[in-house]
């Protein structure tokens, strides 16, 4: 239980990813795919953010006016949480809107062809 | 300006990916001419970094004056210094040839969007093969398989759903290689592969580090179509238009295969990928029995198209059992075999993509007696499957043989076996189509009613454009360089690649 609670942030990701991973593969409808696909992005985004914070640390911002000459050695890091991975996923959730956006335009696509989202559907159709 | 060419093969194409829609909105047949001017400069600006490459050593570019550790850079060495030249030769003789297909297949309204896709499409691998970085690699991952997926979605009847099932797993590939990137940062806080590569031998044996070669490992793997992850690679390439289809067959999947040299030789440490965990038995099994379900697959498929990317999937084989042999013929085996197979799968798909454009035939059967008709893109066609298959002097044969030289130092009977038996398994599908073209008479339906020694004279010679049977040529010529001069390719770049102290 200690195991459990004392990660509980990965914990939480790695269940939702799988979640996200299980509709990918397992749903036969294109939508939920999508969802899927978005839920397992997520996962990773929120990975990614627990593991820049920091038990009782602030934003990244010097507290001081900026002319304020300050030596880097007084600056304590500890007080600060890593704004890197944060950073990184801003690039992270905008290839992810876009990836969302190029599936959905092609399930758009696809219901104009065939008038349906079902995978078995179409499958039947194509042969 | 040589000091700027690394970044000049990525920003002409950028620049000008923004600028052909724009000007294609007033005039349409612009958008093929921008594009064709940019991606020469683009090759011009890649041969100039080769050259500064051989001449003066690795360049480390620096985006923006940042030093490394926090700054991206871009990393040019003698390994990917060939793959850039590889990869923008490739895309300039498929552009070139590119034309009328594409003119006969996309709509017109779409055409500066293809092109804009297309050029974003070069630069992304341009990048993939440049950068020093692992989160912009992982950026440039997404931006070519973003492309791809709308540059396949324009084919034919299938597309759109192979097109869906490529973006389902290759987002599932690119968070697989980000989550591996994550793992990475926890253990080491950087991402420059430079970087890594010096801090992270002191913690070799943290579960943290494993995790992460076992995502990098499955996210490329998937990128590239190796064998259990190759679902979504023969409908991508079966359903795309003919000039995607020669654009991605032998760039993407190459490009992925030096991402995985890559990782595995100079973010970790070969001693790492082979001797505490064992990566090498696994991947050396994984390869083979993926070379042989390639070849396997590709002897029961009728389209061409479809045989071609089950041959891939075997050759993508070749390529990482020559990473997993481990030793120095292996490794220098594999590197060859990216030039080669290159090559070899660039020629197949732009002959293809001239014999659809020319008769509209996808089928293999209908191949008959087409040595006739077109002579010059069949006798190129005999060249590529020869190389394809293993005949010397073309490039196949050397980059084979290495790799046999291998698997006997490295003692695994078992593997050479396989290494032959595919090259078998590669001639009864080629052999297959070359006997259609060649020794089998053509009866067309024209000459139908006419007496059976007559047809001879009726079949006129219909080669294909100009715009298309030279670049096929340069490419059938380059199958034989690779093959003739692959000493001199190995001594000048490829030897580098080999870790020090490796038998």
């Amino acid at each position: 239980m200690e195991f459990i609670l004392s990660k509980f942030n990965y914990w939480i990701y790695i269940i939702m990813m799988m979640i996200g991973f299980y509709a990918m593969i397992a749903k036969r409808n294109l939508v939920k795919k999508v969802i899927g696909m978005n839920i397992f992005q997520t996962a990773i985004i929120l990975f990614y953010v627990s593991i820049g914070a920091k038990k009782g640390a602030t934003i990244p911002i010097l507290e001081a006016a900026h002319h304020a000459k300050i030596p880097p050695e007084s600056i304590e890091v500890a007080k600060y949480i890593n704004p890197l991975p944060h950073v990184l996923m801003l690039t992270a959730i905008v290839v992810g809107v876009s990836v969302t956006g190029v599936a959905l335009a092609l399930i758009i696509l696809i219901y104009r062809r065939y008038h349906t989202v079902e995978e078995d559907e179409i499958l039947r159709q194509l042969s | 300006m040589m000091q700027q060419a690394p970044a000049f093969t990525i920003v002409i194409l950028l620049l000008t990916s923004f600028w052909v829609p724009i000007i294609g909105m007033i005039k349409k047949e612009s958008a093929y001419y921008l594009s064709l001017i940019a991606i020469f400069f683009s090759f011009l600006a890649a041969c100039a970094t080769l050259y500064t490459v051989i001449t003066s050593g690795p360049i480390h570019y620096r985006m923006g004056g940042w030093p490394p550790p926090w700054g991206i850079e871009f990393v040019v060495d003698y390994l990917n210094g060939g793959v850039v030249v590889l990869i923008s030769l490739i895309s300039l003789l498929t552009t070139i040839s590119a034309k009328k297909s594409v003119e006969q297949e996309i709509h017109r309204s779409k055409w500066p969007l293809f092109w804009s896709l297309y050029l974003l499409l070069i630069l992304s691998l341009l990048g993939m093969t440049e950068t020093g970085d692992m989160f912009n690699m992982y950026v440039y991952l997404e931006v070519s398989s973003l492309t791809a997926y709308g540059l396949i979605a324009m084919g034919e009847r299938g597309a759109l759903l192979a097109s869906f099932n490529y973006v389902i797993l290759g987002s599932v590939g690119a968070s697989f290689y980000l989550l591996g990137v994550g793992y990475l940062y926890i253990a080491t806080g950087s991402l420059n592969m430079a970087d890594l590569n010096k801090i992270l031998p002191a913690i070799y044996h943290s579960k943290v580090i494993f995790t992460a070669f076992a995502f990098f490992i499955v996210g490329i793997g998937l990128k590239m179509g190796l064998f259990p992850l190759h679902m979504w690679l023969p409908d991508a390439y079966t359903h795309a238009p003919s000039a995607i289809s020669t654009l991605i067959a032998p760039t993407m999947t190459k490009v992925s295969a030096y991402v995985f040299f890559r990782i595995i030789l100079s973010v970790f440490n070969p001693q790492f990928s082979w001797e505490v965990i064992p990566a090498a038995t696994l991947l050396r099994w994984i390869a083979a029995v993926g070379i042989i379900y390639g070849s396997i697959m590709a002897i029961a498929q009728k389209d061409i198209k479809r045989m071609l990317a089950y041959s891939s999937i075997s050759q993508i084989g070749y390529i990482v059992l020559g990473i997993a042999l481990a030793n120095q013929m292996g490794l220098i085996g594999g590197a060859l075999h990216i030039f080669s197979h290159a090559f070899a799968k660039g020629c197949l798909f732009m002959i293809v993509m001239a014999v659809i454009y020319k008769t509209g035939i996808r089928n293999i059967d209908d191949f008959k007696g087409l040595n006739k008709k077109m002579p010059f893109t069949m006798a190129a066609f005999c060249l590529a499957a020869f190389s394809m298959i293993g005949v010397p002097p073309t490039a196949g044969f050397f980059s084979k043989w290495y790799l046999v030289l291998g698997t006997v130092s490295g003692r695994h009977w078992f593997l050479t076996a396989v290494i032959l038996m595919s090259s078998l398994l590669n001639a009864v599908y080629f052999f297959r189509i070359i006997e259609k073209i060649y020794f089998s008479s053509f009866v067309g339906l024209v000459n139908g009613g006419h007496g059976h020694h007559e047809h001879h004279e009726v079949v006129a010679v219909a080669e294909a454009p100009l715009g298309m049977l030279v670049p096929i040529l340069i490419m059938a010529a380059g199958i034989l360089a690779v093959g003739l001069f692959n000493t001199q390719i190995i001594h000048l770049l490829l030897q580098f690649i080999v870790p020090k102290g490796l038998a």
